[in-house]
This record gives C-alpha cells, sequence and structure tokens, in this order.
C-alpha cells in the first residue's frame, strides 16, 4: 500500500493544531499568584508610618510566622477585612505586618483609630514600588510567610473567615515541621 | 573669553550627552512597557494602560532602567515576583516549547507538502 504523504501531512498538522486549541482554549488565563507559593520574599526596606523606624526583611526571621497585608485607608474591601485581622493578632505564633500602600499618613492613622491597629508594625509605600517587590497588583492583599521568609500562601482581595481559619490552619500545621 | 569659549563648548557637549541617554532610557522604557501584560486590564500592555498598577509598573521599570539594569534583568525580575504571564513574549521553556517550535514544523511541513504538489504536476504533465 503507497502511502500518501500529502494528506499524512495535512491531517498530521491539522490535528496538532485542533489539539493544541483544545488545550489552549480551556486553559484558564486569569492571573493567580500559584508560582509565587514556596518562593522567597526578597529583599526590602520599609519605613513605618510614622518615619521613626525602619524594617527590612532580616528583622521577619524572629517571627515564626509573619503575614504581610497591604491596605489603604481608601479602599473599601480593606475595612471589610479588618476585622479578621484584629482576630488574627490575637494569635501569639503570628506577627502582622501592615504596609499602607499609596496613602494619606494622616488618613491612616484616623482609620487605625477608628478600627483598631492589627498590626506589630505599619510600614508605608507612598508610590507603591515596594509593593512591587512583593508581586502585588491591588489591594488588599496578604502573603503569609514563615521564619525563613518562604511565602506559605497569597490572598488576593479581602480577608474573609475561611481566609482566616485557613491562616490558622497553616500556621498550626507548619509549627509542627 | 578662551576659558569662557571653553566652559560654553563643555556645557554644550553635556548636555547633548545627557539628552542622548536620557533619549535611550526612554526608548528602553517603553520597548519594556509593551512587552508588559497589565494584570488588572483585559488585553493591555502596561503602556498602553492608564490603571494604578500600570502607573506603578510604569515607576519601577523607570527606576531600573534609570539604575543601569539591562531590559532581561527588569524581566527577570518581574517574572520572579508575578510569574510568566507579566510578559508577553514567553521565554523558551518545556511549557511553551510547542508554541515557539510549531511555526518552523508547519513551514517545513508546508514546504514539503508543496515540493510534493509541484513533483506531481511535473510527473502528470510529462506522463
Amino acid at each position: 500500500m503507497k502511502i500518501n504523504f500529502f494528506k499524512l501531512s495535512v491531517y498530521f498538522i491539522s490535528s496538532l493544531i485542533l489539539i493544541l486549541f483544545l488545550f489552549g482554549l480551556n486553559k484558564d488565563n486569569t492571573y493567580d499568584t500559584r508560582s509565587l507559593i514556596n518562593k522567597d520574599i526578597g529583599k526590602f526596606q520599609l519605613q513605618s508610618l510614622d518615619g521613626v523606624q525602619e524594617i527590612n526583611q532580616e528583622d521577619l526571621k524572629n517571627n515564626k510566622f509573619t503575614l504581610i497585608n497591604f491596605w489603604g485607608s481608601w479602599c473599601a474591601p480593606c475595612r471589610k477585612e479588618h476585622k479578621f485581622l484584629l482576630s488574627l493578632y490575637k494569635d501569639n505564633t503570628l506577627k502582622m505586618l501592615g504596609i499602607n500602600y499609596k496613602d494619606k499618613k494622616k488618613n491612616a492613622e484616623i482609620f487605625l483609630k477608628d478600627l483598631g491597629n492589627p498590626y506589630h508594625f505599619v510600614g508605608q509605600d507612598l508610590k507603591g514600588k515596594i509593593s512591587v517587590s512583593f508581586g502585588i497588583y491591588g489591594i488588599p492583599e496578604s502573603i503569609l510567610i514563615d521564619s525563613n521568609l518562604i511565602i506559605i500562601k497569597k490572598f488576593v482581595g479581602p480577608l474573609d473567615e475561611n481566609d482566616l481559619n485557613e491562616i490558622l490552619r497553616l500556621v498550626k500545621s507548619n509549627e509542627k515541621f | 573669553m578662551r576659558n569662557f569659549k571653553v566652559l560654553l563648548i563643555i556645557i554644550f557637549f553635556n548636555f547633548s550627552f545627557s539628552s542622548l541617554i536620557c533619549e535611550e532610557n526612554l526608548e528602553k522604557e517603553m520597548k519594556v512597557y509593551k512587552n508588559l501584560r497589565c494584570l488588572v486590564c483585559q488585553g493591555q500592555s502596561i503602556a498602553d494602560s492608564n490603571s494604578d498598577f500600570a502607573q506603578t509598573l510604569k515607576l519601577v521599570v523607570k527606576d531600573q532602567v534609570k539604575s543601569g539594569k539591562s531590559e532581561d534583568e527588569i524581566y527577570d525580575f518581574l517574572i520572579n515576583k508575578y510569574g510568566e504571564w507579566i510578559v508577553y513574549k514567553p521565554r523558551f521553556n518545556l511549557n511553551n516549547s510547542l508554541l515557539w517550535i510549531l511555526p518552523y514544523l508547519i513551514l517545513f511541513f508546508g514546504g514539503l507538502i508543496i515540493l510534493n504538489l509541484f513533483k506531481k504536476r511535473k510527473n502528470n504533465r510529462l506522463n
């Protein structure tokens, strides 16, 4: 039997393109942060909200776990998640680092005074450039890291009760190792 | 008077040189902006977007260009922070190897098909 090379090539290329389309179109192209998990947070230098103190990645190595939360007084979802942050503040193994994103100092201080301060340290990122080194693309976002500065989980959007329970579960399960 | 002329020439060259560097940096920045995807907008590069995220990323790119970082170094930094999705032009790796190889494969097989067709026609004419 003579093999028809022409037909074979056409079938091969068409089926290859079809398979690629099938896989490509079914793939979810929305951005997620899965690629950041298990990565190091890298270097950073942050000034406190009052401008007196400075903090960097080395300071976080003293904490068993740190939740880095990006917030702003102008951000409505940040108000929504605030009560959950206040609950997390009570956990002894977890330290809270708040990074005030593109905000006015006065407004940020009023926000914390009115709703309560859930952070052990509040830093400021006036232009948002520091947030880029954390892979942030909108607020609120939160990053849970361990003492080796490795990202355990990243939360995009306001934290809710499920996230709160997950953070506590992750802290407890990672504490055993 | 002579000293004054020398000073004027130095100032002139200094300005020309700095504006040349500035122009080079602007071109480089624009090239990088066009290859960076705005993660909060649909189908827009940060060059086309006025979103808050795009504005922040532009500031970061500007800083990195100013500090003398190469395009690849800037992409490496941002891929490390946001994943491969941030760049429009993906790098060659196992996951996207077909994307890079397929056009050449199609060109090769397409060429073979055309060659085969020509041969067939020639044979038909001779017969």
